[in-house]
């Protein structure tokens, strides 16, 4: 008897015990999965449930201005008679797309440059100080950004440029934007040329190559495939970008480049409509889904384009 | 083949002073952190000779070889002291370029490190660092260099392809024709063919007999039947010492250290 009950006491007899009451946690196994899938599930219908808002608003539009016109007409003036409106997706997306360029000339050399320093050359405490610093940028909100860019660098940009810049322009937001998504390339490089193996750099160097070398001919190549999807991300965030090109690109949609003067986005029009006073049911109601759905499919082939050349483009290591 | 031997039986009679020393190493500590790995090394190492460093694990050789071209640098917590003269020049001299040094003493690791490029763009890395752009001597550096290291016939139809694509045994070939590309004077091989099959191992040692003839060599061996077979003379490394530093042949027949014997004999290691 007393063996019996030192048994009991035992591991072996304690788990058996446990497993009796196992009912009670069977429940819990199945509850809980269907619970998390459930959060899983939301996330997949408030997608849907966008997308189809986008569409059938769209449609509306569509119903009410040629589709060809849209997409043809260079103008923009959705601000007048139905009659005389126009609206030409070219004025918004020229602005959008000008804005994104100069954010890029200045967000790829210099996120790059960043993260190739962080990868290559500096110590373990220089990035330990560094990366941290990067993600502070990457956290300012973007409504600070645009304040920065009309009340620092549109003056600044003002008392350089010969012939001076209007208050509202293309440039100062695109170097805004540019400076917004550098830590985003310079994060996401780096993260690719730090998984290149160090075997590689071995190689490399006892072939007398130097660090430079090792970098942009070892490293940059074989991360290429995570360096460019750091890119398209990139370009994905500046379309999609909203607060700093209202607040510093102005309200112009113009068809024309010309940095220095006002312009409107895609993103800086549907801001523009959803604070004014535009009635439920008119075309300029409608027209903010249609840009909206212009600006949701832009952004969505970057993003399956930054998938596709990070699978296609892997160099096997 | 006459005059080599002749050449070693004056080496057997005046020890080393026949034959030019490449690299001569006097007194060389290496510290990781606190860690004291090489302690007072001291010895010589040849030209044209295959030179093999034997030991059990942790006993600093694969340290050693990398002072050798200063890859050990690329440890952050490393210091050192003493002196390794290569070709009169002392490699520590703050005068002396480490790439200059790398460009001269070329290296083969463990783990065969080909490039994520093409058979081509592998070999042809290190003389495009070094500035050679004409695409004629290109083609030709890349033709010798793979015969050089035997495996032009195999990968002669497939230079543009990925030299991922190519076996263990095949791309550690490829290394060494990496780095017989830029016509180094020294090949270090750090336990070149630990990572290979037998047969893949016996043609990187009949390679080293091929690559004596113009090359020095010195090669990291866990496999003492492989030092034996392939080296001219052998260092034996323990804690971070040289022990015994001899002819091959006198090392394995007739060793002088109590410690060596034992090793060789497979009491410890």
């Amino acid at each position: 008897m007393t063996t019996d009950k030192k048994n009991q006491n035992s591991i072996r007899a304690m788990i058996k015990e446990n497993k009796s009451r196992r009912s009670q946690s069977a429940v819990m196994e199945k509850v809980v999965p269907k619970f998390f899938m459930i959060c899983a599930v939301i996330s997949i219908f408030t997608t849907l449930g966008i997308v189809f808002t986008l569409l059938t608003e769209t449609f509306t539009f569509f119903s009410r201005v040629s589709i060809v016109e849209f997409f043809t007409n260079t103008h923009w003036f959705p601000f007048t008679a139905d009659d005389n409106a126009d609206y030409g997706i070219l004025a918004l997306v020229m602005g959008t797309l000008t804005v994104t360029a100069i954010a890029m000339v200045v967000a790829i050399p210099v996120g790059l440059a960043a993260a190739i320093y962080l990868s290559e050359y500096a110590s373990a405490k220089t990035r330990k100080f560094i990366k941290p610093i990067l993600e502070v940028l990457a956290g300012i909100p973007t409504i600070v950004y645009g304040f920065f860019a009309l009340t620092f660098v549109t003056p600044v940009l003002d008392s350089i440029i010969p012939g001076g810049i209007s208050i509202f322009n293309a440039l100062s937001p695109g170097i805004v934007v540019g400076i917004m998504i550098i830590p985003m390339i310079a994060s996401l490089s780096e993260d690719a040329m730090n998984a290149v193996p160090n075997s590689m750099r071995e190689g490399a160097m006892a072939l007398g190559a130097t660090r430079f070398e090792v970098a942009m001919k070892v490293v940059l190549p074989a991360a290429l495939s995570g360096v460019i999807a750091s890119f398209v991300l990139g370009i994905s965030r500046a379309i999609g970008e909203t607060m700093i090109v209202t607040i510093a690109g102005g309200s112009r949609p113009t068809a024309d480049i010309n940095i220095t003067e006002s312009i409107q986005t895609m993103t800086a029009y549907i801001v523009q409509v959803s604070q004014g006073d535009t009635g439920y049911g008119t075309t300029i109601y409608y027209s903010i889904y249609a840009v909206g759905m212009t600006l949701f499919v832009f952004t969505l082939i970057m993003n399956l384009l930054a998938q596709f050349i990070s699978r296609k483009f892997r160099e096997e290591y | 083949m006459d005059i080599t031997i002749n050449k070693k039986s004056v080496q057997k009679g005046k020890e080393e002073q026949e034959v030019t020393p490449v690299f001569n190493i006097n007194n060389l500590n290496l510290w990781y952190g606190q860690d004291h790995a090489l302690k007072d090394i001291k010895f010589d190492i040849p030209e044209k000779q295959v030179t093999a460093i034997i030991g059990p694990s942790g006993c600093g050789k694969s340290t050693f070889i990398k002072t050798l071209n200063r890859m050990v640098e690329m440890v952050p917590i490393v210091r050192m002291s003493g002196e390794i003269i290569y070709r009169d020049k002392n490699i520590f001299d703050p005068k002396y370029g480490v790439e200059e040094l790398r460009t001269q003493v070329g290296m083969v690791f463990q783990k065969p490190n080909p490039f994520p490029k093409s058979i081509y763009d592998n070999v042809a890395y290190g003389p495009r660092i070094h500035g050679i752009k004409n695409k004629k001597v290109l083609d030709e550096v890349v033709e010798k260099s793979l015969r050089g290291a035997a495996i032009w016939d195999e990968v002669k139809d497939r230079l543009n392809e990925n030299a991922f694509g190519l076996s263990g045994g095949q791309q550690q070939r490829l290394c060494i024709a990496r780095c017989l590309a830029i016509e180094p004077d020294v090949i270090l091989m750090d336990e070149p063919t630990s990572a290979l099959d037998p047969i893949s191992t016996l043609k990187v040692e009949e390679l080293v007999q091929e690559l004596k003839k113009e090359y020095s060599i010195v090669i990291v061996t866990h496999n003492m039947q492989q030092a034996a077979r392939i080296s001219d003379r052998t260092a034996f490394f323990l804690n971070g010492e040289v022990v015994e530093y001899t002819d091959t042949s006198t090392l394995f027949s007739n060793p002088s250290d109590k410690r060596t014997e034992d090793y060789i004999t497979g009491r410890f290691g």
